[in-house]
């Protein structure tokens, strides 16, 4: 098997495995200050019951997000020695950054937020779940500003040695792509987590087992969710794309499947695109949408795959369609989902509305596929570059690590992970099975026994 | 510049090796010195707050590293990608068992998971052992500054060696002892009573096994690497680094056998640090040697990042320590004293 293909394989398994995890805690850290800001504001103690249920959640998620962690930062050296030895000096600095602040700040409050609930004062204890939230989402900027430096790279320069270095750090920080990616991303946890937590509150309801907790959560998680996907498309979906297509048009051509540059370029809903005869299968298209969304009117000329030299268009160009497809038509159902849901929670309907509860539970696993693909459209989109517009992905991988030794750890990886997610399974369905404790603390402490045998 | 991230990167690495040291020590010992349910949960409660906070050295010092020396990141990472990839996989292992372990009150769920704990701890030792010893050693790097190791090939040491051999061996199992050792003062310092004894007599008697193999690798890594000693000739005032080792070591058994289980814990703390200062002084100014020839050896100055990046560096991680120092102390305040089964004690 090709050495370059496995290597990618690996990054994107062991990644997109990663990232089911945090994107579900840094969304939660906070919904979870929200569930504590209405506890504390309108003292009513639901509102805890259901915060500290949701920890509970959070603390496998978050156990299995940083074990899982762990071999990403590894894996640049790893798998990517080449990349790594010309851009430590610019990315490395992020990713440091990441462990040294916020990975310290997040394992620091989060024992206190778990386990200190007993011995801080309320708002001492609302503070620690903050600075939970606070840590995970500046955990979350310094890894965007990593990425987005190789999406679109700034403030460097190439030392004699043909090594990158920083010119300006807060240029790197400041990254126009970062701000934006980090938005749209941040807004995507937040959708995840929304979902989450209405799945479980419909469960709950639609059971009639702790059906007042279930009621909270859907309050707080349509409110969440509502913002959050309209959010995701506008602003920030909207501004990221445009300034996707002034830097990265080949990747938008491909994303949209656009073969030829075209004026009143169509959008095209669903088909299959066809590389070789440079169409698309099966098409269902709505004339001059695309034109108006990149440049505000009907009639722009979108620049088409036929602009760029084959060697610079993306691979595999059918995944990076779908996957943008994918996220971009379950980003519209889940606005419209929230916005229904929203409406009857306003109306005072949303808790007897079967149809709608119906559709709440069984959504919680599309924001997972929907963070997947956004993801998958960004870095394939990249593509062929590691760093775009200046080194090629094929430039970058770790050459004498053979395909066979690659193809080894990568199936260890699958391994390990799948017992790992049989485990998580298993535990978030005892947690929700138990549903949360009524009128006392959380006894499930870590490390410690709830019962001595 | 160089000089600095070079202690800077040791000191980090330092860190890792005598936090999460201990909690790989009570790893080790955790099968054989708990005797029944209730002291198996004490010794878990006594790394259980620190244990993740103290794994961050092992990412902050590996950032560090990815930017202060990008083309030793890049070259021993891959280099050494199988046993850094199973080092991955253990420390996925390790932190699932100390976690998981307390979620469901079933026997046979615990086992799994205090078998698992040993085993991840008692690896990790032994490759991160190893891995020390494979970079004094040297590694047989090519003219582009990459190579790549197979797990073993004959175990011996060449100019083609294997990630094990008889030399890096040695060094796992020293690393395994000493590291078990740490843990079991660790444990007396934070439990009472029987099972501070127990501790007190397992720290006692592989401290004599500890005593040779730390008498045994000196020599050996003379064997192994011929120029090991190359620095401390050229600066005479190193070979207190020898000595200071013994005494420490003699400083663990005293303190040991009077039951003042704090100065012991130091001294073991005082062990592994100036090992391992002892070893960056042999490396010194190679941050990777070659057994390929000394023209391929990696130095400070080949793998250094841009002096931009490092001034830039410098800033952030200095207010970085600051904060990361305060929270430790915080941390190990809010936890200090004996570990016990009640209520107390940090965040239970």
């Amino acid at each position: 098997m090709d050495a370059l293909l496995l290597h990618r394989i690996h990054f994107a398994f062991t990644i997109t495995y990663h990232y089911l995890f945090p994107q579900l805690t840094m969304g939660l850290a906070l919904l979870i200050v929200v569930l504590k800001t209405i506890a504390i504001r309108r003292k009513d103690e639901r509102y805890n019951e259901a915060a500290r249920f949701w920890a509970k959640i959070f603390a496998i998620n978050f156990l299995i997000g940083v074990v899982t962690g762990i071999p990403m930062e590894f894996q640049f050296g790893t798998n990517w020695s080449q990349f790594s030895r010309t851009t430590g000096g610019v990315i490395g600095q992020p990713l440091a950054m990441e462990g040294v602040f916020s990975f310290f700040l997040e394992s620091a409050f989060l024992g206190l937020f778990l386990f200190g609930e007993k011995r801080l004062s309320p708002w001492r204890h609302w503070a620690s779940a903050f600075l939970v939230f606070v840590g995970s989402w500046i955990s979350g900027f310094f890894i965007i500003v990593t990425n987005a430096w190789m999406q679109h790279p700034v403030a460097y320069r190439i030392l004699p040695n043909g090594v990158y270095e920083v010119t300006s750090f807060w240029g790197l920080l400041t990254n126009p792509w970062a701000l934006q990616q980090y938005a749209h991303n941040m807004s995507g946890a937040v959708i995840t987590a929304a979902f989450v937590m209405c799945s479980v509150g419909a469960f709950y309801v639609l059971e009639n087992r702790f059906s007042e907790h279930g009621k909270v959560f859907l309050r707080v998680g349509v409110i969440a969710g509502v913002i959050a996907c309209v959010t995701q498309i506008f602003p920030t979906g909207d501004l990221h794309g445009r300034f996707m297509a002034k830097h990265q048009p080949a990747a938008v051509a491909a994303m949209e499947g656009l073969f030829s540059s075209q004026k009143g370029a169509p959008i095209v809903l669903i088909g299959q695109p066809n590389e070789e005869r440079q169409s698309i299968d099966n098409p269902i298209v709505v004339n001059d949408v695309l034109s108006f969304l990149i440049y505000g009117t009907t009639k722009a000329e979108v620049k088409g795959l036929d602009q760029f030299p084959r060697d610079q268009w993306p691979a595999p160009l059918p995944l990076l369609f779908y996957s943008y497809h994918i996220m971009a038509g379950l980003g519209t159902y889940f606005a419209l989902i929230m916005v229904v849901a929203a409406f009857l929670l306003w109306r005072g309907k949303l808790f007897q509305t079967r149809w709608v509860l119906w559709p709440l539970l069984l959504s919680f696993p599309l924001p997972y596929i929907a963070n997947t693909a956004g993801w998958m459209t960004a870095e394939i989109g990249r593509q062929p570059w590691v760093v775009y517009g200046l080194i090629r992905t094929s430039e970058g991988y770790s050459k004498y690590v053979s395909s066979s030794n690659s193809l080894f750890t990568l199936l260890g990886f699958m391994g390990i992970y799948t017992v790992l997610s049989i485990l998580f399974i298993v535990l978030v369905y005892r947690i929700i099975d138990k549903g949360p404790t009524i009128g006392e603390f959380p006894a499930v402490p870590k490390s410690v026994p709830t019962t001595v045998a | 510049m160089g000089f600095i991230w070079f202690w800077l990167v040791a000191i980090m690495l330092v860190a890792y090796v005598v936090l999460d040291g201990f909690d790989l020590g009570v790893g080790i010992l955790h099968l054989f010195l708990a005797r029944n349910e209730q002291q198996r949960q004490l010794m878990l409660r006594s790394i259980g707050p620190v244990w993740d906070g103290n794994e961050v050295w092992l990412l902050a010092g590996g950032g560090t590293l990815y930017f202060a020396f990008p083309l030793v990141y890049a070259s021993a990472f891959s280099g050494f990608y199988l046993a850094l990839m199973i080092v991955l996989w253990l420390l996925i292992m390790r932190g699932i068992s100390v976690e998981l372990r307390m979620h469901i009150n079933v026997g046979v769920w615990k086992s799994f998971f205090d078998g698992l704990f040993f085993f991840s701890s008692a690896l990790l030792a032994i490759f991160y052992g190893a891995a020390l010893a494979n970079v004094i050693r040297g590694v047989p790097l090519q003219e582009d500054g990459y190579f790549f190791l197979p797990l073993w090939t004959n175990w011996r040491v060449g100019s083609q060696p294997g990630i094990l051999d008889w030399y890096t061996v040695i060094g796992g199992v020293v690393a395994l002892v000493a590291l078990a050792v740490h843990g079991a003062l660790y444990l007396a310092v934070k439990t009472e009573a029987d099972l501070q004894q127990r501790s007190r007599t397992v720290a006692r008697r592989l401290w004599m096994l500890l005593l040779v193999l730390t008498i045994v690798s000196l020599p050996a890594s003379m064997i192994a690497r011929a120029d090991t000693l190359a620095n401390y000739r050229a600066y005479p005032i190193a070979f207190l680094v020898p000595v200071v080792v013994l005494l420490a070591l003699l400083g663990v058994i005293q303190f040991c056998r009077r039951g003042d289980d704090r100065k012991a814990f130091a001294c073991s703390c005082v062990y592994l640090t100036v090992m391992l200062v002892g070893a960056a002084i042999g490396l010194y100014p190679r941050l990777l040697p070659s057994t390929t020839g000394t023209r391929y050896d990696i130095t400070i100055d080949q793998a250094l990042s841009g002096p931009h990046t490092l001034r830039v560096g410098l800033a952030w991680w200095a207010f970085g320590m600051c904060l990361a120092f305060t929270y430790f102390v915080i941390v190990y305040r809010m936890f200090r004293g004996k570990v016990s089964l009640e209520g107390g004690g940090y965040g239970h």
